[in-house]
């Protein structure tokens, strides 16, 4: 059945660290290569070599944000590289909308899956999702989304290490954190109480489990001395203020023109 | 939202369908022998046809009969059970009314019920979904049901109630469009609420150069002038054309004909524009949907 569980035992996902990412694209490269080859129907790419368009599940997206002035000074404009894959929302509206029950939340672990072999490709679930989560591989027919790499997290085939997201196993710049949210002993739960971590569009009542660590506040410059502490400053001082000798004459000329 | 022909032609047609197998059902006419065959064959014709139509956007048709299986969660697989069952009993009805010429109201009653639950549950498909705040309002059941009732009614000769349905239709349809247009706003889903930035926020650089299934699927732009244009025409041959048609002109055939051609062209109008100007909130992401 495609209805909720009331509660589940863990709630695992990602916490995702706006201020590291460097928008680099390597989950992005790293998560098609482990999911194009594992769990389910290949992720396809259309006209790769004219107009491509491919299914992905996890993609990042630039914002530039504009800070509002500080005391009527114009701040300058920042970008934030902003990585996006499913939530693993704990009233994932993607679920009960499904017709056929391919879509489902496991109680065990909270992760959100499709079931391949009974999905027929309506799209609807795709539409429910505010997060554009859900993409229907045009190759296969059927609903392609993040797995949370369910087949590497609980992999004892692979080492110890590897066992987590391929996303998060292969981030540089450590942006990506996978873990227990309903822990709050665990390192992503005390990331997001330490950095605010925050739901994205929570008026969608989606009540997502992966949560978002804004970017930290800029540092603030330091004030411009005066002068008389850098023994430097005179000569870095303008040389000439006023034009002088032929230029100013022709500067004068001009100007009664 | 991409407003794909098959599922534009799907809720046209077998609206008009059901609504003619409701009036059918309620004995609104009574027929029986070949009369009752033509309008079975006509009603069957438009919801069959309309649900087959709509199994050709599946992209994985073989697994279609599963979609039965979800009933209590899903309005999708419940259209699926209103439809199937309220054909099987319209289909006994229509069998005993055309052969026998028995006409026994409980299946009537029953089937024409299901006809009707068949249209409310496909307008609850698209009323359920809070990610499209144009359709997330009561107004759209209401102009589902009123379209299909409409359709039925102008389909099965009750002038009177098809004019008094298509006033109904024309005046749930004006205020959809109205309401429609402030739901996202109402609805609070902005490019701050999506990536929870402070400041103004605005896209830099999409994930990719090229499109991919959620910019084609459900970030569709149509151009403003037109869709007022569509509104109008929309407004004047689903609504407008019929009622001055049946009320000013004496009940003929080819009037009748005009009258229900006039009705299929604006519905077809009204629900291209229903998917064209809905506003996914995805788009957000996407740099879509931006305010002034």
């Amino acid at each position: 059945m495609t209805a909720l569980p009331a509660t589940t035992a863990r709630k695992l996902g990602l916490v995702i660290d706006l201020d590291t990412c460097v928008g680099c694209h390597a989950c992005v490269t790293a998560c098609k290569g482990w999911n194009t080859q594992n769990y389910g129907a290949p992720l396809s790419d259309q006209d790769a070599y004219g107009d491509a368009s491919g299914t992905f599940l996890n993609r990042i997206h630039s914002f530039q944000v504009q800070p509002e002035p500080v005391n009527d000074v114009p701040q300058l404009a920042q970008t934030t590289h902003f990585p996006k894959s499913c939530l693993h929302c704990e009233d994932a509206p993607c679920v009960t909308v499904c017709p056929t029950g391919a879509s489902y939340k496991r109680a065990e672990d909270g992760i959100v899956l499709v079931n391949e072999d009974a999905c027929m490709g309506c799209g609807l679930c795709a539409w429910a999702c505010p997060y554009g989560a859900r993409e229907m591989d045009q190759a296969a027919g059927v609903m392609k989304k993040c797995t949370l790499c369910v087949d590497r997290i609980y992999n004892e085939n692979l080492e110890e290490i590897d066992r987590q997201p391929a996303c998060v196993r292969t981030c540089p710049a450590g942006a990506r954190h996978f873990g227990d949210l309903a822990d709050p002993d665990s390192h992503v739960s005390k990331l997001v109480a330490e950095r605010g971590g925050l739901d994205l569009m929570p008026e969608q009542g989606t009540k997502p489990v992966n949560q978002y660590l804004p970017p930290r506040p800029r540092d603030t410059i330091q004030p411009v001395m005066s002068g008389d502490e850098d023994i430097l400053a005179p000569f870095l001082a303008p040389v000439a203020e006023e034009p002088k000798g032929f230029l100013a004459w022709v500067d004068r000329a001009l100007e009664k023109l | 939202m991409q407003p794909a022909p098959s599922v534009i032609i799907f809720s046209t047609l077998s609206g008009a369908g059901f609504g003619l197998l409701f009036f059918l059902g309620i004995g609104f006419p009574v027929v029986s022998g070949g009369v009752a065959f033509v309008f079975y064959l006509i009603a069957f014709g438009l919801a069959v046809g309309g649900l087959l139509a709509s199994v050709f956007h599946l992209g994985n048709k073989k697994n279609a009969w599963k979609s039965f299986s979800q009933w209590r969660t899903s309005w999708l697989s419940r259209e699926g059970w209103f439809a199937v069952v309220g054909l099987l009993v319209m289909g006994l009805y229509a069998f005993l009314q055309v052969f026998f010429d028995t006409t026994v109201f409980t299946l009537g009653f029953t089937g024409a019920a299901l006809s009707l639950a068949t249209v409310f549950a496909t307008s609850m498909i698209y009323a359920q979904l809070r990610t499209i705040p144009r359709w997330n309002q009561p107004a759209t059941p209401g102009f589902f049901l009123s379209a299909s009732l409409a359709g039925g009614a102008l389909l099965s000769g009750n002038v009177t109630t098809a004019v008094i349905f298509l006033i109904i239709l024309g005046a749930i349809t004006v205020f959809h469009w109205w309401k429609g247009d402030q739901r996202f706003a109402e609805a609070g889903s902005t490019i701050e609420t999506a990536t929870q930035l402070k400041g103004r926020v605005s896209l830099w650089e999409k994930p990719h150069t090229g499109q991919n299934y959620l910019t084609h699927e459900m970030i569709f732009h149509v151009a403003r002038k037109h869709a007022v244009k569509l509104r109008v025409i929309a407004i004047l041959a689903m609504s407008v054309v019929p009622v001055v048609l049946l009320v000013l002109f004496p009940v003929h055939h080819v009037l009748a004909a005009i009258a229900v051609l006039s009705y299929l062209a604006g519905v077809f109008v009204q629900r291209w524009l229903f998917f064209a100007e809905a506003e996914h909130v995805v788009g957000l992401y996407y740099g879509a949907h931006a305010r002034a």
